[in-house]
């Protein structure tokens, strides 16, 4: 599909450097799915939707700080959603979510919720003002809360709040690449579900910029279960836009 | 009942995938070998790093894809592990490979380990490559006969149908000592955004393939088959056994599939056990079809 005009309706500031963009338009789609933002005249990125009309974008680089500029009535472009999302799992589940990794996860709370799952997320943060939809986490069932300078819940990384990983029915992760690893050197791998960020530039599954060895995250994924990511080199390396190795 | 000797090389199958496709990584040209594909081509690769177009590079449209990726490569210095991890997939490794000029080219190709060379003088969006390059037949001779020279596996020569006359082009690479012509690389497009006026590729253009391209490139293949003693591999819009057979027909020894990989990753062994069906069916071999359209 060509790029579809979406016009920015809402511009709601999560934290200091998060933000979310309401469009006019909705995108039915699975928690976890992705769809290309195209800032005119920019680039191109990919982003999670954390609503079925909404993403909700750190600014990191020259792409996101276009967005950042862009105000309500404003408009973007975009295609998708793409690749496959979150698979649903019954039981009590384990959400881990570093920084804006929370943005897929929050949709994926609220329909787990709504089909009577029990749900406990840890949020975790650089600091307090940089946790993202703590509310809404809390809505869906217990949250416990990690900061990396303890300035809210346990002074310490995300990841150190896993206590009895075995008891979750399902596991799943999104956030640092590197926070994700340690994830997964905790769990059972074949239990856990893991969103990728990587350089997207096709989002069809075509030209193979994306892949994790031999895996497309735009289409294979962007969530993979554990047992799949053990075997690439997920959490070691990564590709630059050159299609170079480098260390994660 | 597929397999087939190409310039040297002995395939299982006649479908390989295409330059551009899933191919920056070792590992991701091995998923495809193994998916069934006779051989696989790898990324264009340059002299240098490069990061490629901004986004949108690639964008679908009615009837295809239009892409400006831009040659996005780690660079010839950084790419021989990929192709040797390229080769676990057991089937032969063609290095695509693009340069500025005759000396990009052998020199690039005669750094690198790989069972074929193609060289990219078609690429319809990148300055000072590509198909700046590949409308001059001069230029293609030339850099056809220094990668020749440099190299003592087969060089195939990727041809671009944004010409007035490919046959033309094909001579030249054939004077130049290639061992095959690829045709097509893309047709020079451009989409535009109405809401905004914006083009869509953020290159502006780009380079039109899928379905949409298929009756082009046929008439270039079966052009080139007419032209040409060297083999013509067909490439352009192949999305089914049925498009395989008919640029077989046209006068493609082997044929290439790119664009159609994204919606179905398994098309190489889809095609496979359906053309050989076919053949069977019809009491055919992959000989008696090649290049029947000719004799009718």
């Amino acid at each position: 599909m060509k790029p579809v005009n979406a016009i920015i309706t809402e511009i709601v500031n999560e934290t200091p450097a998060i933000r979310t963009f309401f469009f006019d338009t909705s995108f039915e789609s699975v928690p976890g799915q992705f769809v290309m933002v195209w800032i005119r005249g920019v680039d191109e990125i990919p982003m999670a939707l954390s609503y079925e009309n909404a993403i909700t974008v750190q600014k990191v680089g020259s792409a996101t700080s276009a967005l950042f500029e862009l105000e309500v009535c404003d408009s973007v472009g975009i295609r998708g959603p793409f690749g496959n999302g979150f698979g649903m799992e019954k039981g009590h589940i384990l959400l881990i979510a570093g920084g804006v990794g929370a943005a897929p996860l929050a949709p994926l709370a609220e329909k787990a919720g709504s089909e009577g799952i029990k749900i406990t997320t840890l949020l975790g943060a650089k600091t307090k003002d940089e946790l993202l939809f703590r509310e809404r986490f809390k809505t869906a069932g217990e949250v416990r809360v990690a900061t990396d300078d303890g300035s809210e819940g346990m002074h310490g990384y995300v990841t150190q709040l896993i206590d009895d990983a075995n008891r979750y029915s399902q596991i799943y992760c999104c956030g640092p690449e590197i926070m994700m690893k340690k994830v997964l050197d905790k769990v059972e791998p074949p239990k856990a579900q893991f969103s990728l960020h990587r350089y997207i530039k096709c989002g069809i599954g075509i030209c193979g910029a994306c892949c994790v060895d031999g895996l497309r995250v735009c289409k294979d994924g962007p969530v993979f279960s554990g047992e799949v990511l053990k075997k690439t080199e997920f959490g070691v390396y990564r590709r630059n836009e050159c299609g170079e190795r480098v260390r994660v | 009942m597929l397999s087939l000797t190409l310039t040297g090389l002995k395939l299982k199958n006649p479908l390989m995938l295409a330059a551009g496709i899933m191919g920056t990584t070792g590992g991701s040209l091995k998923r495809i070998a193994q998916a069934g594909a006779g051989a696989i081509v790898t990324k264009s690769i340059g002299l240098e790093p490069r990061s490629g177009h901004s986004n949108p590079s690639m964008v679908e449209v009615d009837c295809g894809y239009l892409n400006a990726m831009g040659l996005p490569n780690p660079s010839y210095k950084d790419f021989q592990g990929e192709i040797d991890t390229a080769r676990e997939g057991g089937v032969p490794v063609i290095a695509s490979i693009f340069g500025g000029c005759s000396l990009d080219f052998s020199g690039i190709a005669g750094a690198l380990d790989a069972d074929t060379f193609e060289l990219n003088v078609s690429c319809p969006h990148a300055h000072g490559y590509g198909t700046e390059i590949g409308t001059d037949p001069a230029l293609v001779e030339d850099i056809t006969h220094a990668v020749k020279k440099a190299v003592k596996v087969p060089v195939w020569v990727k041809l671009t149908p944004n010409v007035t006359d490919i046959k033309g082009i094909g001579l030249a690479a054939q004077h130049g000592g290639a061992d095959a012509v690829v045709a097509i690389n893309t047709v020079r497009g451009m989409a535009i955004d109405i809401d905004s006026g914006y083009p869509v590729l953020g290159n502006r253009f780009g380079g039109l393939s899928g379905r949409a391209i298929k009756p082009v490139a046929v008439k270039c293949v079966y052009d080139l088959y007419e032209a040409l003693d060297i083999p013509v591999i067909g490439v352009g819009g192949i999305t089914d056994w049925r498009d395989a057979v008919e640029f077989i027909m046209a006068g493609a020894k082997a044929v290439q599939i790119g664009s159609a990989v994204g919606d179905n990753i398994n098309i190489f062994s889809d095609i496979s056990s359906c053309m050989e069906a076919f053949l069977a069916e019809k009491e055919w071999t992959l000989d008696d079809i090649y290049g029947m359209a000719h004799d009718t």
